[in-house]
């Protein structure tokens, strides 16, 4: 050790080994007062979730688990599903005609991706419901030619068929450009090195693309997913029984607004919080190989935690 | 066999209005290894990337053992061959890449099975085997079920030739496999190209490690501004360069 710059009258303490002294943490007092304001604003809001009538918390749980209520969160779940298969579906597709070579397949798919893209979703809606008036019937044969089959529009596309369609259309456009920027963020040398190996063109992409392309669409995935689950309440103009029209069908007849919207709301919420725990595991299983190690879940950084509080309590005593 | 192994004919290459390749002639024998040597810019890796086609030719041809690579010969004509069977071809060839280019996101053992069973469509049992006895001859047989990006550079680059192998190639391109490497982990590399060598493998090898060259190299190769210089025995163009660009060259790397 090298002589002190400044002579002071040393305690004997400062002579010993650093390895050998108790280690004093950091103290960060004002994060505690933060906490405290914090807790106290989120005490208010509690208090007045459960002291104030307004909410009206009977009407709540009698509708809550409604049938009508419950029927109209099938609805809402269905529209999501479809809309997020038929959507991407559709959107890889177009995400891979606008990065194939064919320049006429490239204008093609980003012609689609701007027309859906610049028309308001609602406004597309209302298109597919009055599909009926411009195209009376639907004709299955050879173009120009003879036709074999014929339906009746308004039997092909009924309201819910138009609400998947209108939902899953519109879907496509944003899917595709972000299945088509995963793909486009994967290195050039992963396509080379496929190419070197003389792997088949369907598997390069399969097996060595789409893994890693994953990581990066993921998440916008996932709020894409969660965004047209909230959006299917845009259906509701369309008098279709999802769960944001069934809210307004019930309060219009009780006019317990806030205790419906409530249910409404506690109802998407629960679902949105349920696709973001299967987002979690699903991009865990994405993240093999990108990280040294795996980070931990929730749980077990819960876990972690608490055994670690548990060993220094021990510590102490 | 009776022709050589790699023919390469007048090749030229162009990226926009830069010339890379200026009509490059090169013949390697089977068993042969051949270590191309010159300034960055020369144009080494765009030739070792011809010769796979990742780099399609704008004029001369590339055959390997006889086969025209990306084209095929009838009527008079040169009919350009589908990807399907350029990548066919390109099975005959192994490539290993400055920067490893393995999988990050398959293990060790699949890096290396990959090719086997989606390009060879041979039985997984098979491949298994192969890929395991591979990883012990690049000394790599605890690192099976490893990750790439939990390897060292040095250890990557042994997987990326054990996948090379896999395929059982006529032909080894080597496209500066040590330049991305730390210094302490070029040999481990080094060693496993120069066992390579000794099993009489076909081999190009692009490198800057001119003590490897003169070691393993049946010939050297100088390239510089996109055409050969000077070629011949390792001794002869490293030791007695005729050419003055291969001496300026010699003696700012020596």
């Amino acid at each position: 050790m090298s002589v002190s710059a400044r002579p002071l009258v040393a305690a004997p303490d400062d002579e010993a080994d650093p390895a050998s002294l108790e280690v004093v943490p950091a103290r960060h007092p004002w994060r505690w007062v933060g906490v405290a304001v914090v807790l106290v604003l989120l005490a208010q809001f509690v208090h007045g979730l459960v002291t104030n009538p307004g909410w009206d918390w009977p009407t709540f749980r009698q509708y809550f688990t409604a049938d009508s209520i419950l029927r109209a969160v099938g609805v809402t779940i269905e529209l999501t599903v479809h809309g997020t298969v038929l959507g991407f579906a559709l959107g890889v597709v177009l995400a891979l005609m606008r990065l194939s070579r064919s320049p006429f397949l490239q204008v093609v798919s980003w012609t689609y991706v701007w027309a859906f893209r610049s028309i308001p979703l609602i406004v597309q809606l209302l298109f597919w419901f009055n599909i009926a008036y411009l195209y009376q019937r639907f004709d299955f044969g050879i173009p120009f030619g003879p036709s074999f089959i014929s339906f009746d529009t308004k039997d092909l596309i009924g309201p819910m068929s138009a609400a998947v369609l209108g939902l899953a259309l519109h879907q496509a456009a944003y899917s595709a450009e972000i299945v088509r920027s995963g793909i486009i963020a994967v290195d050039h040398g992963q396509l080379e090195a496929a190419a070197a190996l003389g792997i088949p063109r369907l598997r390069q992409f399969r097996r060595i693309v789409l893994p890693q392309a994953m990581r990066s669409i993921l998440p916008n995935a996932a709020n894409e997913v969660i965004s047209l689950f909230k959006g299917t309440s845009v259906v509701s103009v369309m008098a279709i029984g999802e769960l944001f029209y069934q809210a307004q069908v019930i309060y219009g007849r009780n006019a317990r607004v806030v205790a419906l919207l409530m249910v409404a709301t506690v109802w998407y919420i629960a679902m949105t919080t349920l696709l973001s725990v299967v987002q979690h595991h699903v991009e865990r299983h994405y993240a093999k190989g990108a990280l040294r190690d795996l980070p931990p879940t929730p749980l077990q950084r819960l876990r972690a935690r608490w055994s670690a509080l548990r060993a220094r309590a021990g510590a102490t005593r | 066999m009776s022709g050589p192994m790699v023919d390469l004919r007048g090749i030229h290459k162009s990226f926009g209005a830069l010339e890379v390749l200026k009509g490059v002639s090169l013949e390697v024998e089977q068993g042969q290894v051949v270590v191309v040597l010159g300034p960055s810019g020369s144009g080494k890796s765009t030739l070792l990337r011809t010769i796979n086609h990742l780099e399609k030719v704008d004029r001369g041809h590339v055959s390997i053992d006889g086969d025209l690579l990306g084209y095929r010969r009838s009527g008079g004509k040169l009919h350009e061959l589908k990807e399907r069977e350029i990548l066919k071809q390109r099975t005959h060839i192994g490539f290993v890449f400055q920067n490893f280019n393995l999988f990050p996101h398959l293990t060790v053992l699949e890096n290396v099975a990959e090719a086997p069973l989606s390009a060879q469509r041979k039985r997984k049992a098979e491949v298994h085997a192969d890929a395991v006895r591979l990883l012990a001859r690049v000394g790599l047989s605890d690192k099976e079920n490893a990750y790439p990006r939990q390897l060292s550079g040095g250890q990557q680059q042994r997987v990326a030739i054990a996948r090379a192998l896999a395929l059982s190639p006529k032909l080894l391109l080597f496209d500066e496999p040590t330049s991305a490497l730390d210094p302490e982990l070029v040999g481990e590399v080094l060693d496993v190209i120069k066992d390579l060598a000794a099993t009489g493998t076909t081999m190009i090898v692009v490198t800057h490690e001119i003590g490897f060259a003169r070691e393993v190299a049946d010939r050297v190769v100088f390239m510089d501004e996109g055409v050969i210089v000077e070629q011949g025995p390792p001794t002869a163009v490293l030791d007695h360069p005729q050419h003055p660009r291969t001496r300026a060259f010699l003696s700012k790397v020596l």
